[in-house]
């Protein structure tokens, strides 16, 4: 059964070919700030699409009312008081840092505004 | 070599140095290390520095710590103050951590002596160390094969006498995998008794610290002295650690285990089986009740765990930019320069899981896949629940085959992942679990049993795991 | 404006986001400090260093709680969610915030004239660092290079976002004010939106009235103050009308407020739509307060800005308008204490509205800014003299019988003008003839006579009063 939530979900579990496309893993590699030669993008398409395809037994499942577990652990409600604690010393993390000038990271021209 | 207890007893009792036994470790890792590859740095001058405070503290009376003068191998993907931690990546290579993690913090409270970080998979991905940028481990007991993963390093200096103890992180089994490979005792506690403070983060709901060691006692007391709340972690549990240690010789006379079904099947070697069935009977020889026990949904642990914990590592990794610490690679833009840092500073491995965890998480998908697997990981956690309505511990092989050659598994991802299929369940349940030797497999390799408990269930998990290793001695 | 608004609808719903009042940030124990050099208020979460976890600050969520039960929201069970984009002001490349389940849902604030604007929900998040370009002017277009600051990283900010309920600029900026004076007056935050401690982003939609469905919306950054706030609402309602009248569609988009040249501009556009994929934290748990948390900060919530117009109105007969200005100002206190010692109430309010702008006048002592009022109301003194008297009342204190003595203003007896106006009528009777038939150049006569004999001191509207009395009934009223 499959889950009656999704739109996307179909009866049958979906092949390699059919999960994840190279314009899709394209998408994604740009998403997440990879840059991917094209022998790259063909081999990892093909490895992501066998590791999708055997996740597909999960289509398998009967997932109605079933919450889904973000935690293994019952907690709710962890605070900290609202008290300073030690800071780092800006010296010693810009000495390590890739580039810093006057006391700030220095990167290279930011393009886009932030959201 | 002698364990981490009679260490501490003799440090204590002044009948050694600490000095001393750490110059007979040093020694053998000077022997040995060359071959096995187990460290990504010795931290020789350090060590020597506190074991000589050790002794320092011994001369003036005290108080000593329960692992004074032991010496410990650290994962190199728990911070260590001014010592670099790179988890076998270039992209944190040299990269020097301003603190400690919890459990170095505790280690160190404790008297014990860190002689190194040891080497890794990149970033915890991996079940063979194959993946760390920084070249392989090499499984103490024969050097042409892997010593299991992530963990690698942390196993092989224990088996290889390096330390008698060291830390790993598990994530889907990178503790206990490489445990059982390397035919050394590996634990992972109980999600939220060890604090993740400090321990760079793979798939945070799923990863936990814990010991290696070559005794199911040693494996206790370094649980016990690294676990408990940690109010710097918000997902650690508000208890102590279970006291384990006063239980261990409890006996298993009474208790009821459960083999587990799903864990027996065909993608077992058939001379693992055999010796977890060789444990099975042993311990309802000595007085357990035995049965098999079915828990339908770990069938579908690996598809869940490989769309959870890569949709996690790809948040996590995206910290790693070349803008604060760690690797740049220059550009003339900000956005080009995290391209090329991140395509140069991440392996493969590591690059597919963040794309493959990306896709999960991205619009459209999310309900499919990531949503999808975190159901699952609630029927995982029903159907153990359920077992442990019925039974004190469970039991199963902790990997498929023993330990296989240097490239058998590297050319496809999915053969690699299959590792895991018997302990990646427990992680997504939070549930602990720990591997045991329990003899040799037909080519003379480790074989580990492992024992899995509900949460918080480590007295139980450890009485059974003791029981086992003493029905080899 | 030249937007014809008898045709056309603004439709405006505001986000505003504020930087809760806490000593520390919200995820870690770095200080929470605004100013100060760069980088020096970091740790390692602030960074992002590997290994670093958040643990949420309670006090943050104490702030939340109030501002929630201000604005009538529900507080409600709440989760932490990661919103992932790569950006170098976010050390971790996500922001910590609040997706599908925020901890304050539905609520409402009334605006001064009355209008009930709906909040749709109010949630946490962690604020992020601060670049600043360098070279090319300080644009970012022609940026050399660029420089971070992580001081801000980290610090918490309630984003609360308002229905689309506001018709105008005015409407906008009325909102934005009371908002401020809400999270002012329960110590939720400074409301500086010239420090950033406030800030303002416009969501703009234009529609005929009566049509059904809304119009697309443009959103508006870069608004920095309320002045801003009406100027951009203005000039994008007038941009997308001129649009749909020239037959072109209004496309969906972020448009930068530029203060000097007065319009709103289309930002760069980004290469990819932004998907955030959005997942629960998972290295926080869930958040939610105990019904006796939420009970406690009802119980110790201050007076707010409405309840005080509503207050002052009740007691003091003002009007909506009146009891804004008042409580604008902060001297409502004032006047009830004034009205408890036995003030007139319309002089009250009348005073307060016109004659207590020195800041000053917030000290009055209300006992003898009651006694004034009633010297005033009895006529006792002129309005001119009363105006004076107060005038000292507010600079030095003191009792107004005795400062109105001091000037020689002598409290007219009653009994005393009726006497003047008397004897000026007897003496004056041809004169008195043609006021009474209402001869319009006669009528400041009486008035002006009064005044010499009294040297000034009466009042000439009781005067003018105590004329028209004496003015034969088929002349009245």
């Amino acid at each position: 059964m499959t889950d009656p939530t999704s739109p996307e979900r179909t009866d049958t579990p979906l092949s390699a070919s059919e999960r994840i496309t190279t314009e899709q893993v394209a998408k994604v590699a740009k998403l997440a700030r990879l840059r991917i030669t094209d022998e790259e993008l063909i081999r990892f398409t093909g490895q992501l699409g066998d590791v999708l395809e055997h996740a597909a037994d999960l289509d398998l499942l009967n997932l109605e009312g079933v919450e889904p577990m973000a935690q293994p652990i019952p907690l709710a409600n962890v605070f900290r008081k609202d008290v300073p604690g030690p800071i780092l010393d800006r010296d010693e993390v810009l000495a390590v840092a890739p580039a810093a000038e006057d006391g700030f990271f220095r990167v290279p021209p930011v393009l886009g505004e932030s959201e | 070599m002698s364990s981490a207890i009679e260490i501490a007893a003799a440090v204590q009792s002044g009948e050694r140095s600490a000095i001393e036994v750490l110059e007979e470790h040093l020694g053998a890792i000077s022997e040995r290390e060359s071959e096995v590859h187990a460290f990504n740095l010795v931290t020789t001058d350090q060590a020597i520095a506190a074991a000589t405070a050790v002794d320092e503290l011994v001369a003036k009376g005290g108080p000593l710590g329960p692992l004074a003068g032991v010496p410990v191998a650290i994962k190199d993907n728990l911070c260590t103050r001014g010592v670099a931690t790179t988890c076998s990546s270039k992209i944190l290579e040299g990269w020097v951590p301003p603190y400690d993690a919890t459990v170095v913090t505790r280690l160190a409270a404790a008297g014990a002596i860190m002689v190194g970080k040891t080497n890794m998979d990149e970033f915890a991905m991996g079940s063979s160390t194959e993946n760390s940028a920084f070249g392989p481990t090499r499984n103490p007991h024969d050097l042409s094969r892997v010593p299991g993963g992530s963990s690698g390093g942390s196993a092989a200096a224990v088996a290889a006498g390096f330390a008698p103890i060291s830390l790993g992180s598990d994530t889907g089994g990178s503790i206990r995998q490489p445990a059982a490979l390397c035919g050394v005792v590996g634990v992972k506690p109980t999600y939220g008794t060890v604090s993740r403070l400090g321990l760079i983060a793979f798939g945070s709901s799923l990863d936990q610290v814990g010991p290696f060691a070559n005794s199911v006692a040693e494996a206790a007391l370094v649980c016990e002295v690294i676990g408990g709340h940690d109010p710097g972690d918000s997902t650690s549990l508000p208890q102590a650690f279970p006291a384990v240690s006063e239980h261990l010789s409890d006996g298993v006379a009474g208790m009821r285990i459960g083999l587990i079904t799903e864990m027996m099947g065909e993608g077992i070697a058939p001379d693992v089986a055999q010796r977890i069935r060789a444990a099975a009977e042993w311990l309802a020889a000595a007085g357990a009740e035995v049965e098999e026990v079915s828990v339908p949904a770990v069938a579908y642990g690996l598809s869940a765990y490989y769309l959870v914990a890569p949709a996690e590592a790809s948040s996590n990794l995206s910290r790693y930019d070349g803008v604060r610490y760690g690797l740049r690679v220059d550009a003339p833009t900000t956005g080009e320069m995290m391209e090329l840092t991140r395509t140069a500073g991440f392996g493969d491995e590591v690059k597919r899981r963040i794309m493959l965890g990306t896709y999960a998480l991205s619009a459209g998908y999310y309900d499919a896949f990531y949503g999808t697997a975190l159901k699952v990981r609630t029927l995982i956690r029903r159907d153990f629940d359920k077992a442990y309505e019925r039974f004190d511990a469970l039991l199963s092989p902790t990997s498929p085959t023993t330990a296989f050659s240097f490239g058998d598994k590297t050319a496809d991802p999915m053969s690699m992942y299959l590792n895991d299929v018997c302990t990646i369940a427990t992680n997504l349940a939070g549930h602990p679990a720990m591997s045991v030797p329990y003899g040799l497999g037909d080519d003379g390799m480790p074989v580990g049993a492992q024992v899995l408990a509900p949460a918080l269930g480590e007295v139980a998990m450890f009485r059974v795991a003791a029981a086992l290793e003493g029905s080899l001695s | 404006m030249s937007i014809d608004l008898s045709v056309w609808e603004i439709v405006i719903g505001l986000e505003v986001h504020t930087e809760l009042a806490t000593r520390t940030k919200l995820f870690c124990s770095a200080p929470n400090e605004f100013g100060g050099e760069p980088n020096t208020n970091i740790d390692p979460l602030t960074l992002g260093l590997p290994g670093s976890l958040p643990v949420l600050n309670e006090q943050a969520v104490e702030l939340a709680i109030r501002v929630g039960l201000a604005l009538n929201c529900t507080i409600d069970r709440s989760v932490f969610s990661r919103k992932n984009y790569f950006y170098p002001d976010q050390p971790t490349n996500y922001q910590i915030s609040q997706f599908d389940l925020p901890i304050n849902g539905e609520g409402w604030l009334e605006l001064p004239s009355g209008k009930v604007i709906g909040i749709e929900r109010a949630h946490l998040e962690e604020d992020t660092g601060k670049s600043t370009h360098v070279g090319g002017g300080g644009r970012i277009h022609d940026a050399t290079y660029s420089l971070v600051d992580y001081n801000r990283a980290g610090v918490p900010l309630l984003e609360i976002v308002g229905r689309p309920d506001l018709r105008s600029g005015d409407e906008a900026r009325a909102y934005v004010s009371e908002l401020r004076a809400i999270l002012v007056a329960v110590g939720a935050s400074d409301g500086k939106m010239e420090e950033g401690s406030l800030r303002v982003d416009c969501n703009v939609s234009v529609r005929k009235h009566g049509d059904a469905e809304l119009g697309t919306r443009c959103e508006i950054k870069n608004i920095n103050s309320l002045r801003s706030l009406g100027r951009a609402v203005d000039y994008e309602a007038e941009r997308q009308i001129d649009m749909i009248l020239a037959g072109e569609r209004i496309e969906q988009q972020t448009r930068h407020w530029n203060e000097d040249e007065g319009r709103t501009l289309k930002l760069r556009s980004k290469e990819q739509a932004d998907d955030y994929r959005y997942f629960p934290e998972p290295d926080l748990v869930e958040l939610s307060p105990s019904q006796e948390w939420i009970d406690r900060v009802r119980e110790a919530l201050p007076i707010l800005p409405a309840a005080r117009r509503h207050r002052l109105c009740e007691r003091s007969g003002a009007d909506t308008a009146q009891a804004a200005l008042i409580v604008e100002r902060g001297l409502d206190d004032l006047c009830l204490a004034a009205l408890d010692c036995g003030a007139d109430p319309s002089r009250t309010i009348t005073h307060a509205e016109h004659n207590l702008s020195d800041p000053k006048a917030l000290e009055l002592d209300p006992e003898m800014f009651a006694k004034l009022t009633k010297m005033d109301a009895d006529g006792d003194l002129s309005s001119t003299q009363t105006k004076t008297v107060l005038a000292e009342l507010v600079q030095l204190g003191g009792d107004p019988g005795e400062i109105a003595e001091a000037h020689g203003f002598k409290a007219m007896d009653s009994g005393e003008l009726d006497a003047v106006v008397d004897q000026l009528i007897a003496e004056n009777p041809e004169q008195w003839q043609r006021f009474c038939e209402g001869d319009p150049k006669i009528s400041g006569f009486f008035v002006g006579k009064v005044m010499k004999a009294t040297q000034g001191q009466a009042d000439g509207k009781v005067v003018a009063g105590l004329l028209a009395d004496r003015v034969p009934n088929a002349a009245k009223e």
